[in-house]
Protein backbone atom coordinates (compact mmCIF):
# COMPACT_ATOMS: atom_id res chain seq x y z
CA UNK A 1 0.00 0.00 0.00
CA UNK A 2 1.11 3.46 -0.81
CA UNK A 3 0.57 4.69 2.73
CA UNK A 4 3.04 2.27 4.24
CA UNK A 5 5.92 2.71 1.83
CA UNK A 6 7.96 5.84 2.42
CA UNK A 7 8.28 8.10 -0.60
CA UNK A 8 11.95 8.76 -1.32
CA UNK A 9 11.36 12.37 -2.40
CA UNK A 10 9.50 13.16 0.77
CA UNK A 11 12.16 11.41 2.86
CA UNK A 12 14.88 13.56 1.31
CA UNK A 13 12.95 16.80 1.66
CA UNK A 14 12.01 15.91 5.21
CA UNK A 15 15.60 15.07 6.07
CA UNK A 16 16.90 18.31 4.60
CA UNK A 17 14.17 20.52 6.05
CA UNK A 18 14.28 19.02 9.49
CA UNK A 19 18.06 19.14 9.48
CA UNK A 20 18.05 22.82 8.54
CA UNK A 21 15.37 23.60 11.09
CA UNK A 22 17.28 21.74 13.78
CA UNK A 23 20.60 23.41 12.97
CA UNK A 24 19.13 26.92 12.85
CA UNK A 25 17.14 26.49 16.04
CA UNK A 26 19.91 24.68 17.88
CA UNK A 27 22.39 27.38 16.95
CA UNK A 28 20.35 30.54 17.33
CA UNK A 29 17.14 29.94 19.22
CA UNK A 30 17.07 27.12 21.75
CA UNK A 31 20.17 28.04 23.77
CA UNK A 32 18.91 31.61 24.13
CA UNK A 33 15.40 30.47 25.03
CA UNK A 34 16.62 27.91 27.53
CA UNK A 35 19.01 30.43 29.01
CA UNK A 36 16.24 33.01 29.27
CA UNK A 37 13.89 30.55 30.89
CA UNK A 38 16.46 29.19 33.32
CA UNK A 39 17.70 32.63 34.25
CA UNK A 40 14.21 33.86 34.88
CA UNK A 41 13.43 30.78 36.95
CA UNK A 42 16.58 31.41 38.99
CA UNK A 43 15.65 35.06 39.34
CA UNK A 44 12.19 34.15 40.57
CA UNK A 45 13.66 31.57 42.95
CA UNK A 46 16.02 34.17 44.30
CA UNK A 47 13.16 36.63 44.68
CA UNK A 48 11.13 34.07 46.59
CA UNK A 49 14.10 33.28 48.80
CA UNK A 50 14.65 36.96 49.42
CA UNK A 51 11.00 37.49 50.25
CA UNK A 52 11.08 34.55 52.65
CA UNK A 53 14.15 35.91 54.32
CA UNK A 54 12.58 39.33 54.57
CA UNK A 55 9.51 37.77 56.07
CA UNK A 56 11.49 35.88 58.66
CA UNK A 57 13.39 39.04 59.43
CA UNK A 58 10.18 40.99 59.69
CA UNK A 59 8.71 38.33 61.94
CA UNK A 60 11.84 38.52 64.09
CA UNK A 61 11.62 42.29 64.23
CA UNK A 62 7.96 42.07 65.17
CA UNK A 63 8.81 39.60 67.90
CA UNK A 64 11.57 41.88 69.10
CA UNK A 65 9.29 44.88 69.09
CA UNK A 66 6.74 42.93 71.03
CA UNK A 67 9.43 42.01 73.55
CA UNK A 68 10.49 45.61 73.85
CA UNK A 69 6.94 46.78 74.38
CA UNK A 70 6.42 44.06 76.96
CA UNK A 71 9.59 45.11 78.74
CA UNK A 72 8.58 48.77 78.65
CA UNK A 73 5.19 47.91 80.04
CA UNK A 74 6.78 45.95 82.84
CA UNK A 75 9.13 48.80 83.60
CA UNK A 76 6.25 51.20 83.56
CA UNK A 77 4.36 49.03 86.00
CA UNK A 78 7.46 48.80 88.20
CA UNK A 79 7.92 52.54 88.13
CA UNK A 80 4.30 53.12 88.93
CA UNK A 81 4.47 50.70 91.81
CA UNK A 82 7.63 52.34 93.10
CA UNK A 83 6.06 55.75 92.81
CA UNK A 84 3.02 54.58 94.71
CA UNK A 85 5.17 53.12 97.40
CA UNK A 86 7.18 56.30 97.63
CA UNK A 87 4.04 58.36 97.78
CA UNK A 88 2.62 56.43 100.69
CA UNK A 89 5.98 56.50 102.32
CA UNK A 90 6.24 60.28 101.97
CA UNK A 91 2.73 60.81 103.15
CA UNK A 92 3.40 58.61 106.15
CA UNK A 93 6.57 60.45 106.91
CA UNK A 94 4.87 63.77 106.57
CA UNK A 95 2.12 62.67 108.85
CA UNK A 96 4.55 61.46 111.44
CA UNK A 97 6.47 64.70 111.16
CA UNK A 98 3.31 66.74 111.45
CA UNK A 99 2.21 64.72 114.43
CA UNK A 100 5.50 65.25 116.09
CA UNK A 101 5.39 68.91 115.38
CA UNK A 102 1.83 69.14 116.56
CA UNK A 103 2.55 67.30 119.78
CA UNK A 104 5.57 69.51 120.33
CA UNK A 105 3.51 72.59 119.80
CA UNK A 106 0.82 71.25 122.07
CA UNK A 107 3.35 70.45 124.77
CA UNK A 108 4.74 73.90 124.54
CA UNK A 109 1.25 75.33 124.68
CA UNK A 110 0.44 73.17 127.67
CA UNK A 111 3.59 74.27 129.37
CA UNK A 112 2.97 77.89 128.71
CA UNK A 113 -0.62 77.50 129.80
CA UNK A 114 0.54 75.85 133.00
CA UNK A 115 3.08 78.57 133.54
CA UNK A 116 0.47 81.18 132.89
CA UNK A 117 -1.78 79.37 135.28
CA UNK A 118 0.91 79.22 137.86
CA UNK A 119 1.67 82.85 137.37
CA UNK A 120 -1.99 83.68 137.52
CA UNK A 121 -2.30 81.59 140.66
CA UNK A 122 0.70 83.37 142.12
CA UNK A 123 -0.67 86.72 141.19
CA UNK A 124 -4.03 85.77 142.54
CA UNK A 125 -2.41 84.62 145.73
CA UNK A 126 -0.43 87.75 145.97
CA UNK A 127 -3.47 89.84 145.37
CA UNK A 128 -5.57 87.71 147.63
CA UNK A 129 -2.91 87.97 150.30
CA UNK A 130 -2.64 91.68 149.73
CA UNK A 131 -6.39 91.95 149.95
CA UNK A 132 -6.37 89.79 152.96
CA UNK A 133 -3.66 91.83 154.51
CA UNK A 134 -5.50 95.01 153.72
CA UNK A 135 -8.69 93.52 155.06
CA UNK A 136 -6.76 92.23 158.01
CA UNK A 137 -5.17 95.59 158.54
CA UNK A 138 -8.50 97.19 158.41
CA UNK A 139 -10.01 94.62 160.68
CA UNK A 140 -7.05 94.73 162.99
CA UNK A 141 -7.11 98.49 163.02
CA UNK A 142 -10.73 98.44 163.93
CA UNK A 143 -10.32 95.80 166.58
CA UNK A 144 -7.12 97.10 168.04
CA UNK A 145 -8.41 100.49 168.73
CA UNK A 146 -8.60 99.70 172.45
CA UNK A 147 -6.04 98.26 174.67
CA UNK A 148 -7.93 95.28 175.80
CA UNK A 149 -8.53 93.89 172.54
CA UNK A 150 -4.85 94.34 171.69
CA UNK A 151 -3.82 92.35 174.71
CA UNK A 152 -6.41 89.74 174.00
CA UNK A 153 -5.13 89.34 170.50
CA UNK A 154 -1.57 89.07 171.57
CA UNK A 155 -2.62 86.45 173.97
CA UNK A 156 -4.57 84.58 171.37
CA UNK A 157 -1.62 84.72 169.02
CA UNK A 158 0.72 83.69 171.78
CA UNK A 159 -1.52 80.81 172.62
CA UNK A 160 -1.66 79.80 169.02
CA UNK A 161 2.06 79.86 168.88
CA UNK A 162 2.26 77.84 172.03
CA UNK A 163 0.13 75.16 170.59
CA UNK B 1 -27.96 27.04 32.36
CA UNK B 2 -30.82 24.52 32.12
CA UNK B 3 -32.78 26.73 29.79
CA UNK B 4 -29.80 26.88 27.46
CA UNK B 5 -29.48 23.12 27.56
CA UNK B 6 -33.14 22.76 26.58
CA UNK B 7 -32.56 25.13 23.71
CA UNK B 8 -29.73 22.95 22.42
CA UNK B 9 -31.82 19.83 22.73
CA UNK B 10 -34.69 21.46 20.82
CA UNK B 11 -32.30 22.52 18.05
CA UNK B 12 -30.85 19.03 17.85
CA UNK B 13 -34.28 17.39 17.66
CA UNK B 14 -35.33 19.91 15.01
CA UNK B 15 -32.26 18.99 13.01
CA UNK B 16 -33.16 15.32 13.22
CA UNK B 17 -36.68 15.97 12.00
CA UNK B 18 -35.78 18.52 9.37
CA UNK B 19 -35.26 15.87 6.67
CA UNK B 20 -38.84 14.63 7.20
CA UNK B 21 -40.09 18.02 6.00
CA UNK B 22 -37.44 18.08 3.33
CA UNK B 23 -38.89 14.86 1.91
CA UNK B 24 -42.22 16.58 1.21
CA UNK B 25 -40.61 19.74 -0.03
CA UNK B 26 -38.19 18.18 -2.46
CA UNK B 27 -40.11 15.29 -3.92
CA UNK B 28 -39.74 16.22 -7.61
CA UNK B 29 -36.07 17.15 -7.47
CA UNK B 30 -35.08 14.03 -5.62
CA UNK B 31 -36.77 11.98 -8.29
CA UNK B 32 -34.84 13.85 -10.92
CA UNK B 33 -31.64 13.08 -9.04
CA UNK B 34 -32.22 9.36 -8.88
CA UNK B 35 -32.74 9.40 -12.63
CA UNK B 36 -29.11 10.23 -13.21
CA UNK B 37 -26.70 7.37 -13.36
CA UNK B 38 -24.18 8.34 -10.71
CA UNK B 39 -20.71 6.92 -10.42
CA UNK B 40 -20.56 4.69 -7.36
CA UNK B 41 -18.76 6.20 -4.44
CA UNK B 42 -15.21 4.93 -4.16
CA UNK B 43 -14.61 5.33 -0.45
CA UNK B 44 -11.13 3.90 -0.55
CA UNK B 45 -9.97 6.25 -3.27
CA UNK B 46 -11.30 9.32 -1.49
CA UNK B 47 -9.77 8.20 1.77
CA UNK B 48 -6.35 7.54 0.35
CA UNK B 49 -6.35 10.71 -1.72
CA UNK B 50 -6.95 12.73 1.41
CA UNK B 51 -4.55 10.80 3.61
CA UNK B 52 -1.77 10.63 1.07
CA UNK B 53 0.53 13.15 -0.44
CA UNK B 54 -0.38 15.18 -3.52
CA UNK B 55 1.13 17.42 -6.15
CA UNK B 56 -1.29 20.28 -5.54
CA UNK B 57 -3.03 21.68 -2.53
CA UNK B 58 -6.80 21.35 -2.42
CA UNK B 59 -8.93 24.47 -2.10
CA UNK B 60 -12.29 24.40 -0.35
CA UNK B 61 -15.53 23.92 -2.37
CA UNK B 62 -13.74 22.97 -5.57
CA UNK B 63 -12.74 19.51 -6.66
CA UNK B 64 -10.75 20.43 -9.74
CA UNK B 65 -8.74 23.52 -8.89
CA UNK B 66 -5.69 23.02 -6.77
CA UNK B 67 -2.97 25.35 -5.61
CA UNK B 68 -0.11 24.40 -7.98
CA UNK B 69 3.18 23.35 -6.45
CA UNK B 70 6.51 22.87 -8.20
CA UNK B 71 7.30 19.43 -9.55
CA UNK B 72 10.97 18.53 -9.64
CA UNK B 73 11.88 15.24 -11.29
CA UNK B 74 14.92 13.60 -12.76
CA UNK B 75 13.84 12.20 -16.08
CA UNK B 76 15.20 9.19 -17.92
CA UNK B 77 17.51 11.54 -19.83
CA UNK B 78 19.33 12.30 -16.58
CA UNK B 79 18.22 15.94 -16.53
CA UNK B 80 16.24 17.68 -13.84
CA UNK B 81 12.82 18.85 -15.02
CA UNK B 82 10.98 21.55 -13.09
CA UNK B 83 7.41 22.55 -13.89
CA UNK B 84 4.18 23.46 -12.17
CA UNK B 85 1.87 20.75 -10.97
CA UNK B 86 -0.98 22.61 -12.65
CA UNK B 87 0.28 21.25 -15.97
CA UNK B 88 -0.37 17.61 -15.11
CA UNK B 89 -3.50 17.70 -12.95
CA UNK B 90 -6.73 16.39 -14.35
CA UNK B 91 -5.05 13.67 -16.42
CA UNK B 92 -3.18 16.12 -18.68
CA UNK B 93 0.16 15.21 -20.16
CA UNK B 94 3.09 17.61 -20.16
CA UNK B 95 6.03 17.48 -22.52
CA UNK B 96 9.24 18.92 -21.18
CA UNK B 97 12.51 18.56 -23.06
CA UNK B 98 11.25 15.71 -25.18
CA UNK B 99 9.94 13.71 -22.26
CA UNK B 100 6.24 13.22 -21.56
CA UNK B 101 5.07 13.40 -17.96
CA UNK B 102 1.69 12.70 -16.45
CA UNK B 103 0.14 11.47 -13.23
CA UNK B 104 -0.17 7.70 -13.04
CA UNK B 105 -3.50 6.28 -14.17
CA UNK B 106 -5.83 4.72 -11.66
CA UNK B 107 -5.28 1.20 -12.90
CA UNK B 108 -1.48 1.43 -13.08
CA UNK B 109 1.14 0.72 -10.46
CA UNK B 110 1.83 4.38 -9.80
CA UNK B 111 -1.61 5.79 -9.21
CA UNK B 112 -1.47 9.58 -8.95
CA UNK B 113 2.32 9.58 -8.85
CA UNK B 114 4.26 11.49 -11.43
CA UNK B 115 5.40 9.14 -14.19
CA UNK B 116 7.23 9.41 -17.45
CA UNK B 117 5.51 7.88 -20.44
CA UNK B 118 7.71 6.14 -22.99
CA UNK B 119 6.93 5.57 -26.66
CA UNK B 120 4.98 2.39 -26.08
CA UNK B 121 2.80 4.10 -23.46
CA UNK B 122 4.35 2.41 -20.43
CA UNK B 123 4.49 4.34 -17.19
CA UNK B 124 7.97 4.69 -15.71
CA UNK B 125 8.37 6.05 -12.21
CA UNK B 126 10.97 8.81 -12.16
CA UNK B 127 13.17 10.05 -9.34
CA UNK B 128 10.76 12.49 -7.79
CA UNK B 129 11.93 15.42 -5.66
CA UNK B 130 8.77 17.46 -6.06
CA UNK B 131 7.68 19.99 -3.51
CA UNK B 132 4.50 18.14 -2.77
CA UNK B 133 1.72 19.13 -0.42
CA UNK B 134 3.51 17.48 2.50
CA UNK B 135 6.84 19.10 1.68
CA UNK B 136 5.11 22.45 1.40
CA UNK B 137 3.41 21.83 4.75
CA UNK B 138 6.81 21.04 6.26
CA UNK B 139 8.17 24.35 4.93
CA UNK B 140 5.23 26.27 6.35
CA UNK B 141 5.70 24.53 9.70
CA UNK B 142 9.40 25.38 9.67
CA UNK B 143 8.56 29.03 9.12
CA UNK B 144 5.95 29.02 11.89
CA UNK B 145 8.31 27.39 14.39
CA UNK B 146 11.19 29.68 13.48
CA UNK B 147 8.97 32.76 13.74
CA UNK B 148 7.75 31.68 17.17
CA UNK B 149 11.20 30.76 18.44
CA UNK B 150 12.86 33.94 17.28
CA UNK B 151 10.04 36.06 18.64
CA UNK B 152 10.50 34.38 22.00
CA UNK B 153 14.23 34.90 21.81
CA UNK B 154 13.73 38.59 21.05
CA UNK B 155 11.30 38.84 23.89
CA UNK B 156 14.00 37.70 26.31
CA UNK B 157 16.43 40.12 24.76
CA UNK B 158 14.15 43.15 25.09
CA UNK B 159 12.01 42.40 28.11
CA UNK B 160 14.48 40.83 30.48
CA UNK B 161 12.79 38.73 33.10
CA UNK B 162 9.23 39.68 32.19
CA UNK B 163 6.89 36.82 31.37
CA UNK B 164 5.43 36.84 27.85
CA UNK B 165 1.64 36.89 27.65
CA UNK B 166 -0.99 35.45 25.35
CA UNK B 167 0.24 33.46 22.34
CA UNK B 168 3.91 33.77 23.07
CA UNK B 169 3.20 32.91 26.70
CA UNK B 170 1.41 29.75 25.62
CA UNK B 171 4.33 28.86 23.37
CA UNK B 172 6.75 29.39 26.20
CA UNK B 173 4.61 27.34 28.56
CA UNK B 174 4.71 24.52 26.03
CA UNK B 175 8.48 24.71 25.78
CA UNK B 176 8.85 24.89 29.50
CA UNK B 177 6.55 21.90 29.95
CA UNK B 178 8.69 19.78 27.66
CA UNK B 179 12.02 21.17 28.80
CA UNK B 180 11.45 20.89 32.53
CA UNK B 181 8.89 18.11 32.59
CA UNK B 182 10.49 15.70 30.17
CA UNK B 183 14.03 16.61 29.24
CA UNK B 184 15.42 17.99 32.48
CA UNK B 185 13.78 15.38 34.67
CA UNK B 186 15.14 12.51 32.57
CA UNK B 187 18.51 13.66 31.24
CA UNK B 188 19.50 15.73 34.30
CA UNK B 189 22.82 17.53 33.76
CA UNK B 190 23.18 16.24 30.18
CA UNK B 191 19.95 17.87 29.13
CA UNK B 192 21.51 20.95 27.55
CA UNK B 193 23.30 18.77 25.02
CA UNK B 194 20.15 17.08 23.75
CA UNK B 195 17.44 19.61 24.55
CA UNK B 196 17.75 21.49 21.22
CA UNK B 197 17.03 18.34 19.26
CA UNK B 198 14.24 17.16 21.51
CA UNK B 199 12.56 20.55 21.61
CA UNK B 200 12.79 20.84 17.84
CA UNK B 201 11.22 17.42 17.45
CA UNK B 202 8.43 18.28 19.84
CA UNK B 203 7.59 21.60 18.25
CA UNK B 204 7.86 20.14 14.76
CA UNK B 205 5.49 17.26 15.45
CA UNK B 206 3.11 19.36 17.49
CA UNK B 207 2.78 22.17 14.94
CA UNK B 208 2.44 19.70 12.07
CA UNK B 209 -0.22 17.74 13.95
CA UNK B 210 -2.24 20.85 14.71
CA UNK B 211 -1.80 22.19 11.17
CA UNK B 212 -3.06 18.85 9.90
CA UNK B 213 -6.33 19.39 11.71
CA UNK B 214 -6.99 22.74 10.03
CA UNK B 215 -8.99 21.82 6.98
CA UNK B 216 -8.12 24.67 4.60
CA UNK B 217 -4.97 25.80 2.87
CA UNK B 218 -2.09 26.28 5.24
CA UNK B 219 -3.23 23.14 7.01
CA UNK B 220 -4.92 19.92 6.16
CA UNK B 221 -1.86 17.98 5.08
CA UNK B 222 -1.52 14.62 6.75
CA UNK B 223 2.23 14.98 7.26
CA UNK B 224 2.85 13.27 10.59
CA UNK B 225 0.53 10.52 9.38
CA UNK B 226 2.97 9.82 6.60
CA UNK B 227 5.45 7.08 7.26
CA UNK B 228 8.28 8.88 5.45
CA UNK B 229 8.16 11.80 7.85
CA UNK B 230 8.00 9.75 11.01
CA UNK B 231 10.74 7.52 9.67
CA UNK B 232 13.09 10.46 9.25
CA UNK B 233 12.28 11.71 12.73
CA UNK B 234 12.96 8.27 14.15
CA UNK B 235 16.24 8.11 12.22
CA UNK B 236 17.28 11.38 13.85
CA UNK B 237 16.50 9.94 17.26
CA UNK B 238 18.39 6.78 16.36
CA UNK B 239 21.36 8.89 15.37
CA UNK B 240 21.30 10.91 18.58
CA UNK B 241 20.90 7.77 20.65
CA UNK B 242 23.76 5.82 19.15
CA UNK B 243 26.19 8.50 18.09
CA UNK B 244 26.39 9.94 21.60
CA UNK B 245 26.06 6.55 23.30
CA UNK B 246 28.53 5.94 26.11
CA UNK B 247 31.00 3.11 26.37
CA UNK B 248 28.72 1.48 28.89
CA UNK B 249 25.83 1.57 26.41
CA UNK B 250 27.84 -0.27 23.78
CA UNK B 251 29.13 -2.75 26.32
CA UNK B 252 25.54 -3.49 27.33
CA UNK B 253 24.79 -4.33 23.72
CA UNK B 254 27.83 -6.44 22.85
CA UNK B 255 28.82 -7.89 26.23
CA UNK B 256 25.88 -7.49 28.63
CA UNK B 257 25.93 -8.51 32.29
CA UNK B 258 24.29 -11.89 31.89
CA UNK B 259 25.40 -15.48 32.51
CA UNK B 260 28.11 -16.47 30.08
CA UNK B 261 26.13 -19.19 28.29
CA UNK B 262 23.65 -16.52 27.15
CA UNK B 263 26.30 -14.64 25.25
CA UNK B 264 29.31 -16.77 24.48
CA UNK B 265 29.03 -19.68 22.11
CA UNK B 266 25.75 -18.46 20.64
CA UNK B 267 25.37 -14.66 20.96
CA UNK B 268 21.68 -14.68 22.00
CA UNK B 269 21.78 -11.52 24.05
CA UNK B 270 23.84 -9.66 21.48
CA UNK B 271 21.31 -10.42 18.78
CA UNK B 272 18.44 -9.33 21.01
CA UNK B 273 20.17 -6.15 22.06
CA UNK B 274 21.24 -5.38 18.52
CA UNK B 275 17.70 -5.72 17.25
CA UNK B 276 16.58 -3.63 20.19
CA UNK B 277 18.61 -0.76 18.75
CA UNK B 278 16.38 -0.80 15.69
CA UNK B 279 13.05 -1.72 17.21
CA UNK B 280 13.08 1.45 19.26
CA UNK B 281 13.06 3.86 16.30
CA UNK B 282 10.73 1.51 14.46
CA UNK B 283 8.28 1.74 17.34
CA UNK B 284 8.58 5.54 17.23
CA UNK B 285 7.93 5.58 13.50
CA UNK B 286 4.87 3.39 13.59
CA UNK B 287 3.36 4.87 16.73
CA UNK B 288 3.27 8.44 15.48
CA UNK B 289 2.36 7.52 11.93
CA UNK B 290 -0.46 5.17 12.89
CA UNK B 291 -1.94 7.45 15.53
CA UNK B 292 -2.06 10.50 13.32
CA UNK B 293 -3.27 8.64 10.26
CA UNK B 294 -5.91 6.91 12.36
CA UNK B 295 -7.21 10.21 13.66
CA UNK B 296 -7.48 11.66 10.16
CA UNK B 297 -9.06 8.49 8.86
CA UNK B 298 -11.78 8.39 11.49
CA UNK B 299 -12.82 11.97 10.75
CA UNK B 300 -12.80 11.27 7.02
CA UNK B 301 -14.82 8.09 7.38
CA UNK B 302 -17.35 9.81 9.59
CA UNK B 303 -17.77 12.52 6.98
CA UNK B 304 -17.95 9.95 4.19
CA UNK B 305 -20.74 8.13 6.02
CA UNK B 306 -23.06 10.92 4.86
CA UNK B 307 -22.27 10.12 1.23
CA UNK B 308 -22.32 6.38 1.76
CA UNK B 309 -25.85 6.60 3.13
CA UNK B 310 -26.90 9.09 0.47
CA UNK B 311 -28.57 6.37 -1.60
CA UNK B 312 -31.06 5.67 1.18
CA UNK B 313 -32.86 8.95 0.62
CA UNK B 314 -33.05 12.40 2.16
CA UNK B 315 -34.30 11.26 5.56
CA UNK B 316 -31.29 9.05 6.14
CA UNK B 317 -28.92 11.71 4.76
CA UNK B 318 -30.26 14.25 7.23
CA UNK B 319 -30.02 11.96 10.20
CA UNK B 320 -26.54 10.73 9.24
CA UNK B 321 -25.36 14.27 8.63
CA UNK B 322 -26.27 15.37 12.11
CA UNK B 323 -24.78 12.31 13.75
CA UNK B 324 -21.67 12.29 11.53
CA UNK B 325 -20.94 15.95 12.01
CA UNK B 326 -21.44 15.69 15.75
CA UNK B 327 -19.05 12.74 15.86
CA UNK B 328 -16.51 14.37 13.55
CA UNK B 329 -16.43 17.47 15.70
CA UNK B 330 -15.93 15.28 18.72
CA UNK B 331 -13.19 13.32 16.99
CA UNK B 332 -11.47 16.49 15.86
CA UNK B 333 -11.47 17.73 19.44
CA UNK B 334 -10.01 14.40 20.54
CA UNK B 335 -7.45 14.78 17.75
CA UNK B 336 -6.36 18.11 19.17
CA UNK B 337 -5.60 16.26 22.37
CA UNK B 338 -3.94 13.41 20.45
CA UNK B 339 -1.83 15.92 18.51
CA UNK B 340 -0.34 17.13 21.74
CA UNK B 341 -0.06 13.70 23.32
CA UNK B 342 1.68 12.16 20.30
CA UNK B 343 4.20 14.99 20.10
CA UNK B 344 4.74 14.60 23.82
CA UNK B 345 5.09 10.82 23.64
CA UNK B 346 7.53 10.97 20.73
CA UNK B 347 9.66 13.48 22.59
CA UNK B 348 9.45 11.56 25.84
CA UNK B 349 10.39 8.23 24.27
CA UNK B 350 13.26 9.86 22.36
CA UNK B 351 14.43 11.38 25.64
CA UNK B 352 14.27 8.02 27.36
CA UNK B 353 16.14 6.25 24.56
CA UNK B 354 18.83 8.90 24.60
CA UNK B 355 18.99 8.78 28.39
CA UNK B 356 19.39 5.00 28.34
CA UNK B 357 22.35 5.40 26.00
CA UNK B 358 23.84 7.99 28.35
CA UNK B 359 24.17 5.68 31.33
CA UNK B 360 27.52 5.71 33.00
CA UNK B 361 28.89 2.99 35.25
CA UNK B 362 27.06 0.51 37.43
CA UNK B 363 26.29 2.99 40.17
CA UNK B 364 23.60 4.93 38.40
CA UNK B 365 22.55 2.17 36.02
CA UNK B 366 19.76 0.67 38.04
CA UNK B 367 17.97 3.80 39.06
CA UNK B 368 18.09 5.16 35.52
CA UNK B 369 16.82 1.96 34.03
CA UNK B 370 13.88 2.07 36.40
CA UNK B 371 13.30 5.64 35.38
CA UNK B 372 13.14 4.65 31.75
CA UNK B 373 10.86 1.72 32.35
CA UNK B 374 8.49 3.86 34.40
CA UNK B 375 8.33 6.37 31.61
CA UNK B 376 7.68 3.70 29.02
CA UNK B 377 4.90 2.21 31.10
CA UNK B 378 3.35 5.60 31.49
CA UNK B 379 3.48 6.09 27.77
CA UNK B 380 1.92 2.78 26.94
CA UNK B 381 -1.75 3.61 27.64
CA UNK B 382 -1.33 6.99 25.99
CA UNK B 383 0.04 5.54 22.80
CA UNK B 384 -2.97 3.30 22.35
CA UNK B 385 -4.95 6.41 21.53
Amino acid sequence: MELFSPDSGLVIWMFVSFGILFIILAKFAWPAIMKGMTERANFIDKGVEYAQEAKTQLDGAREEAKGIIEEARRQQADILRDADKMKTHIVEEARVAAQNEASKVMDQAKESIMQAQKEAEKNLRNEVSEFALEIAQKVVRNQLSDENSQKQLVETLMSDMEK
Amino acid sequence: MHRQLYKYIVVLVACLFAPVFAVYGSEPTSEAHTGEAEKPLDVKEILFDHLGDGYGWEVPFNHHKRIPLPIIVKGSDGKIHVFSSGRVTGGKEYVDGGLTFRLGKNDGNYRNKLVEVDESGNEIRVADFSVTKNVCAIFITMLIIMALCFRLKNWYKHNGYKVPRRGLGAFEALIEFVYNGVIRSTLKEKSDKFAPYLLTVFMFIFVLNIMGLIVVFPGGANVTGNVAVTLVLAIFTFFFTNFFGTKHYWKEIFWPDVPLWLKFPIPIMQVIEFFGMFTKPAALTVRLFANMMGGHMIVLVLTLLIFIFASFGPLVIGATSVVSIAFSVFMLLVDVLVSFIQAYVFTMLSTIFIALAQEGGHGEKHEKKEDGMGGAKEAAPVSTL
